[in-house]
């Protein structure tokens, strides 16, 4: 007979005798919560360093949550001008912004303000860190294969909204260095054909800067950007858990199932952990590496400018096109198309490639099963050369965003970065697919050379007519020729004899060696016997 | 596409024995009820346990059993020290030192916090005051004692957590085919019964009206925010003016003679309350003295040869590429730079453009002296200074 073992049923069911039982039978009485509690706590987890990359994204998104938060009981989006009387010395008695001048109250008027708002900013930089590399991640391993495409839409539109948000919060202090990347988003807007001018009369509210886009970006900023993240995230996450995660192909491990920890306690204590040390590299960071001195830069004014002005890194892609691009501009009829337009037109197709990649690759290959085993990039030459294409293209940029620095540090000249950076957008991306596709071979090669031959010892052995060979130690039952029967199976092969309980472990150390070498096992004799042992006794005494 | 190669058997993974699913079975009877509710059944996996037996089973027993309802098998389960051992001690030892530690710096944090001296105090260059550490201490001991409290989270599930092999079936892809064709089935009937589709007077209406309500919540949000940058052409014009003066930041106008050969000044018009961020944004102009030599070969566009005064050019600092200020000017080579995208422009040829991403030359603004002897604009630039837009060459 089945039963539920309904607690108010006659035949009485077993009280909770502990605390924690007692709390959970209440809850459950008034919310039959004991099964969908139970499945969390039991939910599998694979484990793989790499999967803590989007945690970390997240743990920097509560971490930005929390110190914007604080950050508002401070901050004046206004662009109403007041003259300076706080405590910041040189700046006192000149005319800014109330944003500005709320900004240096937070640095040095609030207690421990200073910590929070640097906390913010590297909070904000980690995430778009952790969220570029966890798309590479993803990328790499094919884990945005079918049945996970949408995830990879979301994440696509996570990173576009964190730039976005990135930017304004960049853009609130109004200090100079941050107008003067508001100036050159207002000449991008204004480089739109035909709607340019009316966008950027409804987004400003008239010429630049006008006197209500901070209190707009603000609203943005802290509001509007933010509930569409969470939302996003919210459905990510439900989605990563309603799929369970992907998991590296190995021993047991199949489309159908998942194998690793499960959620409660192990996988949680890990979270946390991982929760707490990012939370501790911000803190640390935000106490102790100073970021955007904002103070030094002075407030906003249109007619200045400092050399060395550059976003902050996720945004620089942007800023070396509009760098690298030539001077070119289209007059038809009397209208202009502005270059700047082209420059950022140019990089449309690349985003729209990013978010389509999954449909993409499906067309291509036709495989349109689902997946939940990753694939080794070396397995898929062509995805990963593509990606190691894209990074290219995308170094070039970022590289060229800051090329006025490089020029300066390490005394090249200007415009020769900028031919450098123009030539390099043209040639890397080719070249590093090119060199990408070889190297994926090569692994290839390499794995299925040691799955034929075995892994190579190290020992050379002279046959009688005299020739040497080296002795291979096979992975597998070798054939009557001594080639092994093994099958590629798309996960790591062991290419090392400690990596398969020979010849001990690798000897710690970086540079050099750390410690005096272990008992090695001698050829021809048991692994267990030591070399000091050897000394003592001949070896035909023990046969 | 070969480059999309699949392993050579990605279907057949090393088989594992312990991946043996436990799908119990049931018999039909042929009742299409029993069938459905046998499938429910199936799905939520209950094992058939006596009240008796259930009530009599151990922690142990009742874990087995939800990790078999939830499809998890538990392969191995293994503490990573031996129990009581010298070395479990010891690994209990640093995670309770790591919470120790993170302790006290939580207490350190929280006196630093309240009573370490914060105020900002104006110092000169390499000269620092307590105040200076303030920040850098409350990095240290906040930053320190959350990351030691992750330490200790990791070193007690490395050493002290049992580490395990667990399995667990995705039930993933489409539902099964009774829940598809109902769920379809039901959607179906519902459109079949509002009459959606027949009634096609309806539907269009309703099409109809809809789509025009996605105007209504368009319209406000935009409406309210368009401004016709037309209306006053603001786009076309700056504030400088006839016979204006060019003044400095400070409000104080400019002789010849107060430049040097190579001087440079940033200029805005001589106007009372000019000097708001609004009218600074289009109209900072720079004054720039050329060398004699270099006013010598000056080469000025086709009808703007009067523009200058002498050795003495106005040109709008407002890069024509994106809009920064250009801001660098090399005094000897004639060179203006801007500092955010690099385009260059050549004093002496009428700042054109001679290296970057920048297309039009900086507009020159006309000068000539007042009675005085100070400078003044003999009217506005005579194009849309700044970054380039649709229909800029229109100016009415």
């Amino acid at each position: 007979m089945t039963t539920t073992a309904n607690p108010s049923s006659e035949t009485g069911s077993r009280p909770p005798n502990t605390a924690l039982g007692k709390a959970a039978a209440g809850i459950d009485d008034r919310m039959t919560m004991a099964r969908p509690t139970r499945r969390l706590l039991n939910k599998v987890f694979p484990d793989h360093w790499s999967f803590m990359l989007g945690e970390i994204a997240l743990y920097s998104l509560i971490m930005l949550l929390l110190t914007g938060t604080y950050l508002t009981f401070f901050f004046d989006a206004s662009m109403k001008e007041v003259v300076y009387h706080g405590s910041y010395v040189p700046l006192q008695g000149v005319p800014m912004s109330a944003a500005y001048e709320s900004s240096l109250n937070i640095s040095f008027d609030v207690r421990g303000g200073l910590i929070i708002r640097q906390m913010h900013h590297w909070a904000a930089l980690l995430f778009m860190a952790a969220i570029v590399v966890h798309m590479m991640r993803i990328f790499f391993t094919g884990a945005f294969r079918k049945p996970r495409e949408t995830n990879w839409l979301i994440g696509c539109l996570l990173l576009l909204l964190g730039i976005g948000e990135g930017f304004m919060g960049y853009s609130l202090p109004d200090d100079l260095l941050s107008g003067t990347g508001l100036r050159i988003v207002s000449g991008i807007i204004l480089s739109i054909p035909v709607i340019g001018t009316w966008l950027h009369y409804l987004l400003f509210g008239g010429e630049f800067p006008g006197d209500l886009i901070i209190g707009r970006f603000y609203i943005i900023h802290v509001l509007l950007l933010p509930g569409i993240i969470l939302a996003l995230v919210g459905v990510h996450l439900l989605l990563v858990f309603k799929q369970k995660h992907t998991q590296w192909p190995g021993a047991g491990r199949t489309e159908d199932n998942v194998i690793g920890h499960r959620f409660y306690p192990i996988f949680a204590a890990k979270g946390a952990s991982l929760n707490m040390l990012t939370f501790g590299v911000i803190a640390g960071l935000g106490g102790l590496v100073q970021i955007n001195p904002f103070w030094l830069y002075g407030p906003y004014n249109a007619s200045q400018v400092s050399s060395g002005s550059q976003p902050d890194w996720y945004a620089g892609f942007g800023d070396g096109i509009a760098r690298l691009f030539p001077s070119w501009e289209t007059r038809l009829w009397g209208f202009t198309i502005p270059g700047p337009f082209y420059a950022v037109v140019l990089l449309g197709p690349i985003f729209i490639g990013m978010f389509a990649y999954p449909w993409i690759e499906a067309r291509l290959t036709k495989d349109r099963a689902m997946h939940n085993l990753l694939q080794r990039p070396r397995d898929v030459p062509v995805r990963t050369a593509l990606g190691a294409m894209s990074l290219a293209f995308y170094i070039v940029l970022v590289i060229s965003g800051g090329n006025d620095i490089i020029a300066e540090k390490f005394d090249i000249s200007l415009n020769a970065m900028t031919w450098i950076g123009r030539v390099g957008l043209l040639i890397a991306p080719p070249i590093a697919y090119w060199i990408t596709y070889r190297i994926c071979l090569g692994l290839q090669q390499h794995d299925r050379e040691v799955l034929d031959h075995g892994i190579e010892t190290g020992v050379l052995m002279r046959l009688p007519h005299g020739e040497y060979i080296e002795i291979h130690q096979p992975l597998g039952e070798p054939d009557e020729h001594g080639h092994g029967a093994l099958k590629y199976g798309g996960a790591a092969v062991p290419k090392k004899m400690n990596k398969v309980g020979g010849a001990g472990r690798a000897i710690r150390g970086f540079f050099g060696p750390i410690e005096s070498p272990p008992d090695l096992p001698q050829l021809g004799r048991g692994p267990r016997e030591s070399a000091d042992a050897d000394n003592r006794e001949p070896v035909s005494s023990r046969e | 596409m070969s480059g999309f190669n699949q392993p050579d058997n990605p279907t057949e993974p090393p088989a594992d024995p312990a991946t043996a699913g436990h799908q119990p079975s049931h018999a039909s009877n042929g009742d299409p009820v029993s069938d459905v509710a046998r499938e429910r059944l199936d799905a939520d996996q209950l094992p058939e346990i006596s009240d008796e037996r259930l009530q009599a089973m151990s922690q142990d027993e009742l874990v087995d059993v939800g990790s078999k309802i939830d499809g998890v098998e538990v392969v191995s389960r293994e503490y990573r020290l031996k129990p009581g051992s010298r070395a479990e001690k010891g690994a209990e030892r640093r995670v309770a030192m790591c919470f120790s530690l993170a302790a006290l710096l939580v207490l350190a944090f929280l006196v630093l916090y309240i009573w370490f001296p914060w105020k900002f105090t104006d110092t000169k260059p390499g000269e620092f005051t307590l105040a200076s550490f303030y920040t850098p201490l409350l990095g240290f001991t906040l930053g320190g004692s959350l990351l030691l409290i992750g330490a200790g989270l990791v070193l007690w599930s490395r050493d002290l957590m049992p580490h395990e092999v667990s399995i667990q079936a995705r039930h993933e892809g489409a539902s099964p085919e009774i829940e598809r064709l109902a769920t379809a089935a039901t959607l179906q009937q519902g459109v079949e019964s509002i009459g959606i589709g027949r009634r096609t007077m309806i539907r269009r209406s309703l099409m109809g009206a809809g789509g025009l309500f996605g105007l209504v919540l368009l319209v406000p949000v935009i409406g309210g925010m368009i401004k016709n940058p037309y209306k006053d052409n603001a786009l076309y014009y700056t504030a400088w003016r006839k016979n204006m003066r060019l003044v400095r930041l400070n409000g104080t106008p400019i002789r010849p003679s107060d430049m040097e050969p190579g001087a440079l000044e940033t200029v805005f018009p001589g106007i009372e309350g000019s000097m708001t961020p609004n009218t600074i944004a289009d109209s900072a102009t720079m004054l720039i003295r050329m060398h004699q030599d270099q006013a010598d070969k000056f080469q000025a566009r086709p009808g703007q040869e009067d523009y200058r005064w002498n050795e003495y050019v106005a040109y709008s600092k407002i890069c024509s590429h994106l809009g920064c200020p250009v801001s660098l000017y090399e005094q000897q080579t004639g060179r203006i730079l801007c500092p955010c995208h690099q385009s260059q422009f050549d004093v002496t040829r009428d700042a054109k453009p001679i290296f970057g991403p920048a297309t039009r030359s900086l507009a020159s603004l006309p000068i000539k002296l007042d009675a005085d002897g100070y400078f003044v604009a003999r009217h506005d630039y005579r194009e849309a200074v700044g970054p380039a837009f649709w229909d800029r060459e229109r100016r009415p």
